[in-house]
């Protein structure tokens, strides 16, 4: 602290007034970053003449909650919600497994045709999805899964980032003493793969499972394609549909939106620092 | 970038470490099994077919499907839609990466210095990246709308008149950018700042020494070992460029939104090909094209990097 301190004091006045001006910037630039949030969670607390008020204001004179009960009747919302939820929950729970076995078993085993098989989940991972979405539609209209919800959480059950991220987390972190150790005391490979190199990756995994979370809720093209009966629509299908339909009534549009916002501000307020954390660790080993 | 570039140890000498322990193996191939299943699936499977499909004048609701060699190919070149998603496409990428790079990067510079004013920013800064794309690109349509927009409205303190963000061709594309601009800044903030703290301090404390002046630092030592993550924010940013699709679709749908040409991008070009008017070999073709052309951009980033170390 001393040595903070006084470093602060033989800063010149004119160093602090450049500080001083990059914060006024970083500011304004975080105003920027905010405000379409705050915008979009304004405009749906206020009634239809309020939204069209010139000059605009920021905050609601009459705040009403008709835009929330608003949307529930115009478009089946509340299922919308529950097919997000329930599809963005398998994906991540079938990301974090799938990543483990296969992370787990590439890191520390070694088999024939080990190189060749990783080799190729990496090389295609550069892949566009939607350079491949075309034939992967056929596919599904071949085995009658257009429609379903199978078919949209299909190329969502796992993740080659995730499997490589795993694999680099078991291979560093995870000293192959532990598993021979075990091995000597009689456990089959499989106790040693979810009882000991499971809960030895946790922190890598979680990272994974938030990935996996983020991306599934966010999911638009796929569902656009797969799902055309409304009542398998996930929260981004149904806003576009319901956008269409009422494309000039701002106050429910931006009810929707502050629904389908909402669930990723709760999960990044209570676990922000270890989102940002994960993000990290992707930079520093993706 | 390690993606590419660590290939795993060679398992070359498994044969004689663990011929004999076969159950091993059996397990391996056991546990890859279900993943390896559906990773053939849903994404061997389809990269390939997209391939064959693109010679195959493949229409959904037609039963005869023709074989028509590199004819979708040869008609992409002087498909006036095509060539547009291409330069519209070109534009916004090169845009929105060359943007998001050259303002995260000053950022993250400054914010490395911890501090808790540091962390408020990079939260704030981070928050759009967390936040699904479709409710966004409504409340940035809302916000660009002519009449009763809060752009137009904070524009019109400056003195400059009202701008038809989405419904002028000229700017409806810039308008995209912004948004995306908005959208990815924060994640590329993150990846510079771990970099740039993964820098050892010593080396700047003797470039301190040696009387460097801030410029100096930033040139001589920050930028150079930031490289790999510069690289790997530029690829991935690339990559996810050429992919745009979600805003595109949002902002040209409804009243009030961009004319569809102005901001059409490959994506909807693949989209409306496959899915509106079936033409499913021809779209593969387009496919085919925008495959290629990312791995080309990664190619060349990659290219870059290494002379640029060499030199």
């Amino acid at each position: 602290m001393i040595g903070r301190a006084k470093r602060r004091t033989r800063q010149s006045p004119v160093v602090r007034l450049l500080i001083l001006l990059t914060h006024a910037v970083l500011m304004l630039g975080a105003l920027f970053m905010v405000l379409p949030m705050l915008w979009m969670l304004a405009t749906a607390f206020k009634t239809p003449p309020e939204i069209i008020i010139w000059p605009p204001r920021l905050l609601p004179q009459a705040p009403t909650l008709a835009n929330f009960t608003g949307i529930f009747d115009v478009a089946p919302f509340g299922r919308f919600f529950v097919n997000s939820v329930g599809i963005s929950l398998v994906s991540t729970l079938s990301v974090c497994a799938t990543s483990m076995v296969a992370g787990a078993v590439f890191a520390k085993y070694r088999f024939p045709g080990r190189t060749l098989l990783f080799g190729v989940i990496i090389a295609t991972a550069i892949v566009p999805f939607e350079s491949y979405m075309v034939p992967l539609y056929i596919q599904l209209i071949q085995v009658h899964w257009i429609n379903t919800y199978q078919g949209i959480v299909l190329p969502y059950l796992f993740m080659a980032f995730g499997i490589f991220l795993i694999r680099q987390h078991v291979s560093s972190a995870i000293p192959t003493e532990y598993l021979e150790a075990a091995r000597v005391d009689g456990a089959s490979e499989w106790w040693i793969l979810t009882r000991v190199m499971t809960p030895l990756s946790a922190q890598a995994l979680s990272a994974v499972g938030i990935f996996a979370f983020i991306q599934a809720w966010a999911i638009f093209i796929w569902p656009l394609l797969v799902a055309n009966n409304p009542l398998l629509f996930n929260m981004e299908v149904g806003l576009t549909a319901f956008q269409f339909k009422f494309s000039t009534d701002y106050g429910k549009l931006m009810a929707g939106s502050v629904i389908s916002v909402l669930p990723m501000l709760v999960v990044f307020v209570i676990l922000r620092r270890r989102i940002i954390e994960s993000v990290a660790l992707t930079g520093l080993k993706g | 970038m390690n993606v590419i570039v660590a290939a795993p140890r060679l398992a070359g000498t498994w044969f004689r470490s663990h011929a004999r322990n076969w159950r091993i193996i059996l397990f391996c191939y056991l546990a890859l099994a279900p993943v390896m299943a559906l990773f053939a699936y849903v994404r061997i499977y389809p990269i390939a077919w997209s391939a064959v499909l693109s010679f195959y004048d493949w229409n959904l609701i037609r039963a005869r499907k023709p074989f028509v060699g590199f004819a979708n190919y040869l008609r992409l070149v002087s498909d006036e839609n095509f060539v547009l998603a291409l330069k519209n496409t070109l534009t916004y990428s090169v845009a929105t990466v060359v943007l998001s790079t050259l303002i995260a990067l000053p950022l993250a510079v400054f914010l490395a210095r911890k501090s808790r004013l540091s962390a408020f920013y990079q939260t704030v800064y981070f928050l759009p990246v967390i936040t699904p794309m479709v409710p966004m690109a409504i409340a940035w349509k809302w916000i660009y709308d002519y009449n009763y927009g809060l752009l137009n409205y904070a524009l019109s303190f400056v003195g400059l008149g009202p701008v038809a963000w989405l419904t002028d061709p000229d700017i409806a594309l810039w308008a995209l950018i912004i948004m995306s601009v908005w959208k990815v800044l924060g994640y590329n903030l993150i990846l510079f700042l771990v970099g740039i703290r993964n820098i050892p301090a010593r080396y700047i404390e003797a470039a301190s020494l040696d009387g460097a002046d801030a410029w100096q630092k930033f040139r001589h030592i920050t930028f150079p070992l930031l490289k790999p993550i510069l690289l790997y924010v530029l690829v991935t940013a690339t990559i996810n460029a050429f992919n745009v699709f979600t805003q595109v679709y949002v902002m040209t749908l409804g009243s009030q939104a961009a004319p569809g040409q102005a901001v059409r991008v490959l994506v909807f070009d693949i989209y409306q090909n496959a899915f509106q008017y079936f033409r499913m070999g021809y779209a593969s073709a387009e496919a085919v094209a925008l495959t290629f052309i990312v791995l080309g951009f990664t190619l060349i980033q990659f290219r870059f990097a290494r002379s640029q170390e060499i030199a």
